[in-house]
């Protein structure tokens, strides 16, 4: 299943750093998105999108984790070639990442 | 317990202003507050300035108090904005003459300067966040630098009466934090209720983004009436708390899930959002529903302010060019590739000097690039070739435009609606400074 199914995503962005929030729908779903959309998962979706690091920030209070990915960009808002120049579009991109099926009960 | 209404009547510069018009006529508020100032808009008013040294503010201000004056007047509701840029004074002046012009005589405006550290940052060998190099080095490319300015001198010039505050480069929650403190007296080092009051502000600032807006995804996330989408009301009570509404009968919504999206827009670590005011932290906060378009937020807290303020430098960084050309039907996709390998074959024979290229197909690549397209695997019917250059000058990014438009009678097949562009480069850096070397000052005029 796609990522979309259970979260919602903003981008935002300061310079040349892009920023994800990624909210469960469900609180209860919170816990797998920590588990499952680790720093690493989000690094290899965007490959060479994102040429920085990314640091995730855990933010249980409100079933969210923050993704803060540097050079992102292409130089940033006010430079950047690319079309979208604030990468706001980002945060769909991350909701297509495939997440594991949860293992269903046996009858 | 003592609650103050804080409407927010733009978002952006070029923000919609009917929204605005309905927070005063409708929002019973005690503040209505315009954000308008992005990091690069302040670069871009500063330039402004320069070509002519009346101008260099939002140049919508005047029909944004035009529309809004009047309903503020008779709800006896305030008005803070950072419309006044790069010039807060010409700013005051132009709200003066709109004032009078209404029958509104002897309103209290007032204007706030000191962001303007160009002087200070180029003296002080302040280095440059991103690079770690002197600002001195940027040499005749750095064309402004202004400081972000805190909540202490909205406070003042409110406490002073100004009916209309109208400052430059404040901090976008700064706008919101100074009326919360100055109604409720808090202290400007009480941390744990100006961290509440900034994330107050940050609910607030984006307008628009808090009550639907940059929302919605069909199916999964649905919003009715976004063309006429209400603008948000904060109603922040004395224990720092909030509820954020909007004025009923407008379109959008307010839940859990629109907060929580704003809550963390723009953040880096929730835990240590930086602003002149405080320390801030998000990272304990609770979002509850508490009727419709209701949504309660209550838990942040603060810690000591920084040291430094920040600095947003402006550079002039030459241009870019572009252009657009679409293509549809059975081989769309292969006549725009084509397109884009004869336009970068003759950048080259024509000796067109770009500093940086790119050429995308608007429709298959153009956002995200080949790896994460790639995934989905369709054939577009149509396709938008796109090629974007940067130059040194404005002759040269004109050029690569050029490039795309010859594609009408000497490229593939079927091209249709070219677009060209040319844009001034103005690139944006951090600095920082001692506080005490920037100095903010309120003037007050009356109209």
């Amino acid at each position: 299943m796609k990522l979309r199914q259970i979260a919602h995503a903003r981008t935002g962005d300061k310079g040349n750093t892009s920023s994800i929030a990624l909210i469960a729908f469900d609180p209860a779903d919170y816990p797998r998105l920590a588990r499952e959309v680790t720093a690493e998962r989000v690094g290899a979706h965007f490959g060479a999108l994102v040429a920085g690091e990314i640091t995730r920030y855990e933010v249980p209070s409100l079933g969210a984790l923050n993704f803060v990915m540097r050079q992102a960009l292409g130089g940033g808002v006010t430079r950047s070639l690319i079309l979208d120049t604030h990468g706001k579009s980002l945060s769909s991109a991350l909701l297509d990442l495939d997440l594991p099926d949860l293992d269903l009960p046996d009858d | 317990m003592k609650t103050v209404r804080i409407g927010a009547g733009a978002g952006y510069a070029g923000d919609r202003i009917e929204p605005a018009l309905e927070l005063a006529q409708k929002g019973a508020l005690d503040y209505l507050v315009f954000e308008c100032l992005a990091e690069r808009t302040i670069a871009l008013a500063q330039q402004a300035r320069r070509k002519n040294p009346a101008g260099g503010f939002d140049p919508l201000l005047g029909e944004r108090l035009r529309a809004v004056l009047a309903p503020c007047r008779r709800a006896g509701t305030r008005i803070v904005t950072n419309m006044g840029a790069a010039n807060p004074l010409a700013a005051a002046e132009q709200a003066a003459n709109i004032a009078r012009e209404l029958g509104f005589p002897g309103l209290r405006i007032a204007a706030m300067t000191g962001d303007d550290v160009l002087t200070q940052v180029t003296g002080n060998e302040c280095l440059i966040e991103e690079s770690g190099a002197p600002v001195s080095s940027l040499g005749g490319t750095l064309v402004s630098a202004n400081a972000y300015i805190g909540a202490e001198a909205i406070a003042a010039a409110l406490a002073e009466g100004a009916d209309i505050v109208i400052t430059g480069r404040a901090a976008d929650p700064s706008l919101f934090v100074g009326p919360l403190v100055h109604e409720f007296g808090w202290a400007f080092d009480d941390w744990h209720r100006l961290g509440q009051a900034t994330l107050i502000g940050h609910l607030l600032e984006c307008a628009g983004q808090v009550t639907g807006g940059y929302f919605a995804d069909p199916g999964f996330k649905d919003v009715a009436g976004l063309a006429r989408l209400g603008f948000p009301i904060g109603e922040a009570s004395e224990d720092g708390s909030v509820v954020v509404t909007k004025v009923e009968g407008s379109g959008g919504q307010v839940t859990p899930a629109t907060c929580k999206e704003q809550i963390l827009y723009e953040l880096h670590d929730p835990a240590r959002y930086l602003t002149p005011d405080v320390t801030a932290d998000f990272s304990q906060v609770r979002v509850t529903q508490i009727g419709p378009d209701r949504v309660r937020i209550e838990g942040a807290s603060g810690r000591q302010r920084p040291e430094q303020l920040k600095v947003s430098l402006g550079l002039a960084e030459g241009f870019t060019g572009e252009g657009q050309i679409s293509y549809a039907g059975p081989g769309a996709r292969a006549r725009g590739e084509l397109a884009l390998q004869i336009v970068r074959e003759r950048l080259a024979l024509t000796g067109v000097a770009a500093s940086e290229l790119r050429f995308d197909l608007i429709g298959l690549n153009a956002l995200h690039g080949e790896a994460l397209s790639a995934r989905s695997g369709q054939e577009p019917y149509e396709v938008r070739a796109r090629v974007a250059g940067r130059t040194a000058n404005r002759a040269e990014a004109e050029r690569i435009g050029r490039e795309v438009e010859t594609l009408y009678t000497n490229g593939p097949a079927g091209g249709g609606g070219v677009t060209t562009s040319v844009r001034e480069v103005l690139g944006v850096l951090s600095t920082y400074l001692p506080r005490e070397q920037v100095v903010p000052a309120v003037h007050i005029l009356e109209s």
